[in-house]
């Protein structure tokens, strides 16, 4: 009997401490196993707008420092900042800043313009803020009330978690809210290729995240997505990217932020736009 | 010797029933901790948040940020994609099954059945990334809709998914039915088509529910597949090519970036709990369906 309980207890044991680790873990995202006290790697996720520079820069990072390991995968802006704030992972990747989270350290490493992209037939080479706004709002249902071809216009949103989101939300709609009947895609790459396939669609996408032909890209009030317009403030749509720490970075965490802010060329063949080029600051805008 | 050989065997015995108890120990224990987890989980937005049940359930404005967090719009696409799904698929895979059970040759069951288990191995990833490179494009050029995304992609892949689940349990339950049935039918001259629809249908359909009822907690449940071509919009199912979301399509895409202790990471909670008391409904209906036939 007395055996009997014990065994109970301790499968009992067993199963919550199990369920325990199931919930309290962060949602699963591929290379996150865990802290890099213990695995010697340096685990980095978060926003898929940056994924591209940041990919490039741990292999370039990892054959200047052959004992450094880093790991490198997306789930998305809010993925970062909540990931590395329950330290599960060393780097959280971000567009946008992390106001519930003071805690946590924030290096800025670069800036990345968002361009709104559509498909090329819906014909329309710039729209103006009130343009953009009513379009997204889905006040306006086909391209010709806003200048373009006769054809349906379809809204292809980011999640609300999506940093992407955030930012188009803050610069272009202020307080006006997404239109919800818009389709939504929870990664850069598929919002692109959605957009690319579908006739009639309009997204808003990192710079670094528009790869290939098949995309009209629309310039916002008479000003094209490029860098001297996003570094002189003459274009609207940019952002800080954030990697955030929790607690200052030492060892390969720390040289890896500093590689990323100082490889200059990495940052400009990937479409962002190093932070010392910069004219204008977040506050201007 | 013989004492010894009695010793071991008594042994092998005593272990091998203690490893069958702990297995199914930890199988009923797992089950409970789910189930307490989700509840205490799921319960959340209630009695930490504070927002209503009734707004939970029949709000349409899923705005967690704006403390919100009305999940209507996903519950209706949930019951939509279903009824969708089973509309379609149902018939189609009782047909099947009745075809496979009374009519079809033994040469063709040979091919058929393995056929049909290989769609159950097929990962659902792979239904949902055939339903957007073939579906979608297909829906938008011959229908009105402008991104072919929504409500019938999604149907139409999920009524696929569920037809091995319906073909095969209905299958079974015109096979379990006892032969005399079938000859004492056709001995009285009716025909094959007569036996089937009065004899065999009425006599099997207890079986069927199951089958149907299974078929439903699939599509209930299927998370993937559907998000690639639902749409994922927060939106009503205005109609058969509009984009809308369910409860699983939403918990998924939203579930990356939800805040732990968030009101978004609590609702995704209750929404987990919901479809968990969906399928234990679908359970219990299928053991009431059993015993029926019992």
């Amino acid at each position: 009997m007395k055996r009997n309980s014990a065994r109970v207890a301790l499968l009992l044991g067993l199963t919550l401490a199990a369920a325990e680790a199931a919930c309290s873990s962060p949602p699963p995202s591929e290379n996150t196993a865990g802290p890099s006290a213990r695995s010697g790697t340096v685990q980095v996720a978060g926003s898929t707008a940056m994924l591209p520079l940041v990919k490039e820069a741990s292999a370039a990072y990892q054959a200047a420092h052959a004992d450094a390991k880093i790991s490198v995968s997306g789930g998305g802006s809010a993925t970062g900042i909540a990931q590395v704030a329950a330290k599960a992972i060393d780097i959280g990747d971000s567009d946008i800043t992390a106001p519930n989270h003071p805690e946590l350290v924030d290096h800025r490493v670069a800036v990345v313009g968002f361009a709104v992209v559509t498909s090329p037939s819906a014909g329309v080479k710039n729209l103006t803020r009130a343009q953009l706004r009513d379009v997204f709002a889905g006040k306006v249902a086909n391209w010709k009330q806003a200048g373009g071809a006769d054809q349906r216009i379809v809204i292809v949103n980011r999640p609300r978690t999506s940093g992407t989101r955030a930012v188009f939300q803050k610069v272009v709609m202020g307080g006006i809210p997404l239109a919800e009947s818009g389709l939504v895609e929870d990664a850069t790459g598929t919002a692109v290729s959605i957009v690319k396939q579908t006739p009639g669609a309009v997204s808003y996408v990192a710079l670094s995240g528009i790869t290939g032909g098949g995309l009209a890209i629309v310039s916002v009030d008479g000003v094209a997505p490029d860098e001297t317009a996003i570094a002189t403030g003459r274009y609207p749509i940019w952002s800080y990217e954030h990697m955030f720490t929790s607690g200052t970075p030492r060892g390969d965490a720390a040289g890896f932020i500093a590689f990323v802010t100082k490889s200059a060329d990495l940052v400009k063949k990937n479409k962002f736009i190093a932070i010392s080029a910069m004219k204008v600051s977040e506050t201007d805008r | 010797m013989i004492a010894l050989q009695a010793r071991r065997a008594r042994r092998t015995e005593h272990v091998a029933l203690l490893g069958l108890r702990i297995a199914a120990g930890f199988v009923i224990l797992a089950m409970v901790a789910l189930l307490v987890y989700l509840a205490f989980e799921g319960t959340k937005t209630f009695y930490v948040d504070r927002f209503p049940l009734w707004s939970f359930l029949f709000s349409p404005e899923f705005a967690p940020d704006a403390n919100h967090p009305g999940a209507a719009v996903f519950i209706a696409g949930t019951l939509a994609v279903t009824v969708f799904a089973i509309a379609v698929g149902g018939p189609f895979g009782v047909a099947v099954g009745i075809f496979l059970a009374e009519i079809a040759p033994y040469r063709m069951t040979q091919v058929l059945k393995p056929a049909i288990e290989v769609m159950v191995g097929i990962p659902s990833v792979v239904y949902g990334w055939l339903g957007l490179t073939l579906l979608v494009p297909l829906i938008r050029t011959h229908t009105s809709s402008p991104s072919g995304f929504g409500l019938a992609a999604a149907g139409i892949v999920l009524a696929i998914m569920i037809l091995p689940t319906v073909i095969t349990l209905s299958e079974d339950a015109f096979r379990s039915l006892p032969a005399a049935l079938k000859e004492g039918s056709l001995a009285l001259g009716a025909t094959r088509w007569q036996t089937i629809t009065r004899v065999l249908l009425p006599s099997a359909s207890s079986g069927i529910a199951v089958a149907l009822i299974l078929g439903i907690a699939r599509a209930v449940g299927e998370t993937l597949a559907i998000q690639m071509v639902i749409g994922n919009a927060t939106q009503f199912p205005k109609g058969l090519f509009a984009p809308t979301a369910a409860l699983t399509t939403e918990i998924v895409t939203d579930m990356p970036g939800a805040t732990a202790g968030s009101l978004l990471e609590h609702a995704l909670f209750s929404m987990a709990f919901l479809l968990l008391l969906i399928a234990m409904l679908l359970i219990v209906l299928v053991r009431f369906a059993l015993r029926r036939r019992a």
